[in-house]
């Protein structure tokens, strides 16, 4: 079967979206447990549209945000990205490392910072594909994790090149990360390869 | 007020006389920058990919170095550019996410759609005049139709006039 998001039945479309709950719930936890707090992952939208609309999509080209970037390898393989804007990140990477680091809203990211938002990035993949892969009986392992903070449209020019080796869209998990009242604005996109796909859904015996 | 018109991912458009084409936020997609000084045609494509002889879906003309080189030149040489006047400017092509030691292959993808790009331009006897590529930033550029100046602007590395 060739698989392609130009081609999407409204059945994978389901199964897709059910993957991406599992994985943003089990996230949910692990960051939960690592920040000793309660925090809830809204449940995600898919969403997928066509390169040029991507902008669109998430707000501004240009505007200054963080990535946390994985790959993966196993029985399916593929490329992870979190997007944070930057407050949020600041405000994340705040819980993690105590209120010393308060003050620091508004300066570039501290080495300790960066280890802090690529250790997040860990734990919420490992979550992540921790769900994909006892749904799915599948191996998978994940790389280490690389930071950068740049313009919206340089960093998902990453993951939209990987959908643009087979496809004419990009399919977006999106999901906001809540602290009680307040909401990380974050962007959690997985993209197995296209083989991995047709693996992903014979695993789970529908193709 | 200069018209501005906006070119996406995997996109291309071409303009005349004034105006300005602007692609925001390139990472390791290149915008290739084409302009005929006597007739003041510009055409600016965002590449997401070096060849489209690689990959089975290729519709897209404007996704690929190869293609929306070619098919840039058929819409400037519709609006009567002069085809021996036509010179390229381009950047982008970045390494958005580096570690010590990578070998992903991924992540490479940048340096290889400039190295394609140039290639490509190479074939079509277009001289590159300018170019700013590489690098771990990403940049938005502007190509104004009137004088065919490309103004690279980034985060935290400055402002360029190619």
């Amino acid at each position: 079967m060739s698989f392609s998001f130009d081609n999407l039945n409204p059945l994978h479309l389901d199964i897709l979206k059910e993957i991406g709950t599992i994985g943003a719930g089990n996230a949910a936890t692990s960051l939960s447990k690592m920040l000793n707090r309660r925090i809830d992952m809204k449940v995600p939208e898919v969403k997928i549209a066509e390169f040029k609309d991507v902008e669109d999509i998430m707000d501004g080209a240009e505007t200054l945000v963080v990535g946390i970037y994985l790959e993966f390898q196993g029985d399916i393989s593929g490329i992870v990205l979190l997007v944070l804007d930057v407050i949020s990140a600041k405000r994340i990477t705040a819980l993690l490392l105590g209120n010393a680091h308060r003050d620091a809203l508004n300066e570039a990211f501290s080495e300790i910072e960066v280890s802090a938002l690529e250790e997040l990035g860990n734990i919420l993949t490992a979550a992540y594909l921790g769900a994909i892969s006892s749904f799915t009986g599948l191996a998978v392992k994940p790389s280490v994790p690389y930071f950068a903070c740049d313009m919206l449209g340089a960093i998902l020019s990453v993951p939209m090149i990987q959908f643009g080796q087979t496809s004419d869209r990009a399919m977006f998990i999106e999901t906001d990360l809540i602290n009680g009242t307040e909401r990380f604005r974050s962007h959690f996109i997985v993209i197995p390869d296209i083989e991995s796909f047709t693996v992903i859904l014979k695993a789970l015996g529908v193709v | 007020m200069d018209r501005v018109i906006k070119v996406g991912m995997a996109d291309l458009k071409v303009i005349a006389g004034n105006g300005v084409l602007v692609t925001l936020g390139l990472g390791s997609c290149v915008g290739i920058a084409l302009y005929d000084r006597t007739t003041k045609t510009a055409g600016l494509a965002h590449i997401m990919l070096p060849s489209s002889k690689l990959i089975k879906h290729n519709q897209n003309k404007a996704k690929f170095a190869d293609t929306a080189v070619e098919y840039l030149l058929e819409l400037m040489m519709k609006m009567n550019a002069q085809r021996e006047w036509i010179i390229a400017k381009i950047a982008g092509g970045a390494q958005m996410f580096s570690f010590k030691g990578s070998t992903s292959e991924v992540l490479k993808i940048g340096e290889r759609n400039v190295q394609a790009t140039i290639e490509v331009l190479r074939q079509h006897d277009i001289p590159i005049v300018a170019q700013d590529t590489g690098g771990n930033y990403g940049r938005t550029i502007e190509l104004h139709a009137a004088n065919g100046i490309l103004v690279v602007k980034t985060i935290g590395h400055g402002v360029k006039i190619l």
